[in-house]
């Protein structure tokens, strides 16, 4: 982990574009102008990077914090817009037949290279109302039990089924817990451990806990680069450890949660690399470099007869992290 | 110049006169009630007067529930921390501090054994042990009861005291709730019984995984069950939570507990329970607990 506390290029550069769009949307001269000044410090920052710096020319790979950072990154592209690049004739299938739509989790029937697919994933929003429509990406309860059902759905016709994680976490609030948060999420981890179909899984952004666990058993667990898988965000651990959520970046490089670390431990089967600088700097080429990972590892699992397709992710998870001694 | 002149005597001892209650009585939690601690004891660990639920330790807890002897597998199962974790202090460090005060090796006792006549696999949990988290030692031991439990065909039987996954094996932990929610999908599918205790407390990833997957979900009274901390809600929402919330009796108002039963009656429930999943009409095999064969 580097010890500059400035944050990265590509950082500032987002931060910049970020500022300039909302100058246009600020009616305010007043706005505009304090804008137009955070605008032109951040700039002075980019200039007190210096260039000569061996570290500027050959970026070293980012810490765990950045990539925490980069797998929020607002820019990112989240799971509609890979269904966007990835999948065709997407079409929506809502609700949970019980209680409501959780519009956190999007599930629908789609192509995939001319294969009928169900694909779904958590989804975050881009613009304030769209993150409250989304609640920032967090399920409640009839959202993991939209999914399941809807996989279940697509495990009748045999259709085989994508998931996309994304989400700081399962919704913690009392409606949430009231519709009984933790029984839909582990009902999910029984069923899908079953579901007789290839189930391919791709942490794309924030993998926080069980609310991403809940869409996330699967043949194939496939994390791209920048993405991270925890359990438990920096900052809450954080404030639990060291009861100060500051301390988040340290609480990031204790839990190992980046991509590298996911796969030294065993808990996914690859990396999928992202677009220099990140996913976030262009959606069509992480979309791309996605696919072929996709493709291969669905037509892998396609091959097996349904028994041991089972008994294979069974083994999976059963042998996953063995990290005991003695009998 | 003082009027009285006080003689100095010198104190008497007190060491004999003393009388030694300390750890004897106890305080209610609930009730301020003091009670005698053989009393609390003799009523299942219970307050006599509001049958307020103290926590009781695995150990305690194997007792309350076997009939007499049990053989307890997989206790050398240790914990290589994997993540090598320190915060303010290693987790190694941690882990045998936990071990030399509990004298296990990790949070969850797996233990064979009768239960009102019937052989069962029982997994109770240890709250003591950095809260009864679930990692990979906790994670691997409950798979090899259920595995255990479907090789025998013997009724399975896990009582949980936990705060959740254990946040100093990360990730590790986590993943041990789709491998023990994936074994007890094949005992599901074997049809052998599973009938899961939650007690207080039982939240985060153990209640998201095992301990919601009981062909029965039955909880003692008062037991904080939920997903999410009460904390982590209250500062999610800034406001305060309804008096009773998360507890055993809220949950099964919602539907989502199949009874709440007082420790003193918690065996018996359990075993009216065994004896509805394994009955069967051929004399020979009634008494025996044995599922009925797999279709």
């Amino acid at each position: 982990m580097s010890d500059d506390p400035q944050p990265p290029r590509q950082e500032l550069d987002a931060l910049q574009k970020r500022i300039r769009e909302l100058e246009q949307l600020a009616s305010e001269p007043e706005a505009q102008e304090k804008l137009r000044k955070m605008y032109s410090l951040l700039e002075d920052m980019k200039e007190g990077e210096s260039p000569d710096d061996p570290s500027a020319a050959e970026p070293a790979p980012p810490g765990a914090w950045q990539r925490v950072l980069l797998a929020r990154h607002p820019q990112r592209p989240y799971f509609l817009d890979y269904v966007q690049h990835l999948f065709e004739g997407f079409s929506e299938v809502h609700g949970d037949r019980g209680f409501g739509d959780d519009t956190a989790i999007v599930c629908g029937m789609a192509r995939f290279q001319g294969q009928p697919v169900l694909a779904l994933g958590q989804q975050k929003g881009r613009s304030t109302k769209d993150k409250l429509h989304r609640n920032f990406g967090m399920a409640k309860p009839e959202g993991y039990r939209k999914a399941i059902r809807v996989m279940q759905y697509a495990a009748k016709f045999a259709r085989p089924i994508f998931t996309f994680l994304d989400t700081p976490g399962a919704y913690p609030g009392i409606d949430a817990e009231a519709r009984g948060q933790a029984e839909a999420i582990a009902y999910n981890l029984r069923e899908m451990a079953r579901l007789p179909v290839p189930i391919i899984v791709t942490v794309i952004g924030e993998g926080g806990s069980g609310g991403a666990l809940g869409i996330g058993v699967g043949d194939s667990v496939l994390i791209l680069e920048n993405a991270i898988y925890s359990v438990i965000s920096p900052e809450s651990c954080a404030a639990i450890v060291w009861r100060n959520s500051g301390k988040a970046e340290l609480a990031a490089e204790a839990l190992k949660l980046t991509a590298e670390d996911l796969l030294k431990m065993g808990v996914v089967d690859e990396i999928v690399p992202e677009p220099p600088g990140g996913a976030q700097a262009d959606h069509r080429a992480a979309a791309a470099l996605l696919a072929p990972v996709l493709e291969r590892c669905l037509s892998e699992a396609a091959q097996l007869p349904v028994n041991d397709l089972l008994d294979r992710r069974y083994q999976k998870f059963r042998k996953m992290a063995q990290f005991w001694t003695g009998e | 110049m003082a009027w009285f002149r006080k003689e100095k005597k010198p104190l008497e001892s007190v060491e004999g006169k003393r009388v030694h209650t300390e750890g004897l009585w106890t305080k209610c939690e609930s009730c301020r009630q003091i009670i005698w601690k053989k009393d609390l004891e003799a009523n299942w660990n219970a307050c006599p007067r509001c049958s307020f639920h103290f926590k009781i330790d695995a150990r305690t807890r194997l007792r309350l529930l076997f009939d007499g002897e049990w053989v307890e597998h997989y206790s050398g199962l240790a914990s290589t921390d994997p993540l090598q974790f320190k915060d303010l202090k290693a987790y190694r460090e941690r882990l045998s501090q936990m071990q030399k005060k509990t004298g296990m090796n990790d949070a969850v006792v797996v233990a064979e054994g009768r239960l009102e006549g019937r052989p069962v696999v029982l997994c109770a949990m240890e709250y003591n042990f950095i809260g009864g988290s679930m990692g990979a030692v906790v994670g691997e031991k409950i798979t090899r009861a259920i595995e255990m439990s479907l090789a025998k065909r013997v009724p399975l039987i896990i009582v949980s005291a936990s705060g959740g996954a254990r946040m100093m094996e990360g990730v590790v932990s986590l993943m041990q709730m789709a491998k023990i929610s994936a074994a007890l999908a094949r005992l599901d599918e074997a049809r052998v019984p599973y009938i899961s205790v939650l007690t207080d407390p039982t939240t985060g990833g153990t209640t998201a995984s095992f301990a919601m997957l009981g062909d029965l979900n039955v909880a003692e009274p008062g037991a904080l069950i939920g997903f999410a901390g009460p904390r982590v809600i209250e500062q999610t929402i800034c406001q305060k939570l309804p008096e009773g919330f998360q507890r055993s009796e809220f949950l099964l108002e919602h539907g989502m507990l199949d009874a709440v039963v007082d420790r003193k009656d918690l065996k018996t429930y359990i075993a009216r329970a065994l004896e509805f999943c394994t009955w069967t009409s051929d004399k020979a095999g009634s008494a025996a607990a044995g599922a009925p064969p797999a279709p």
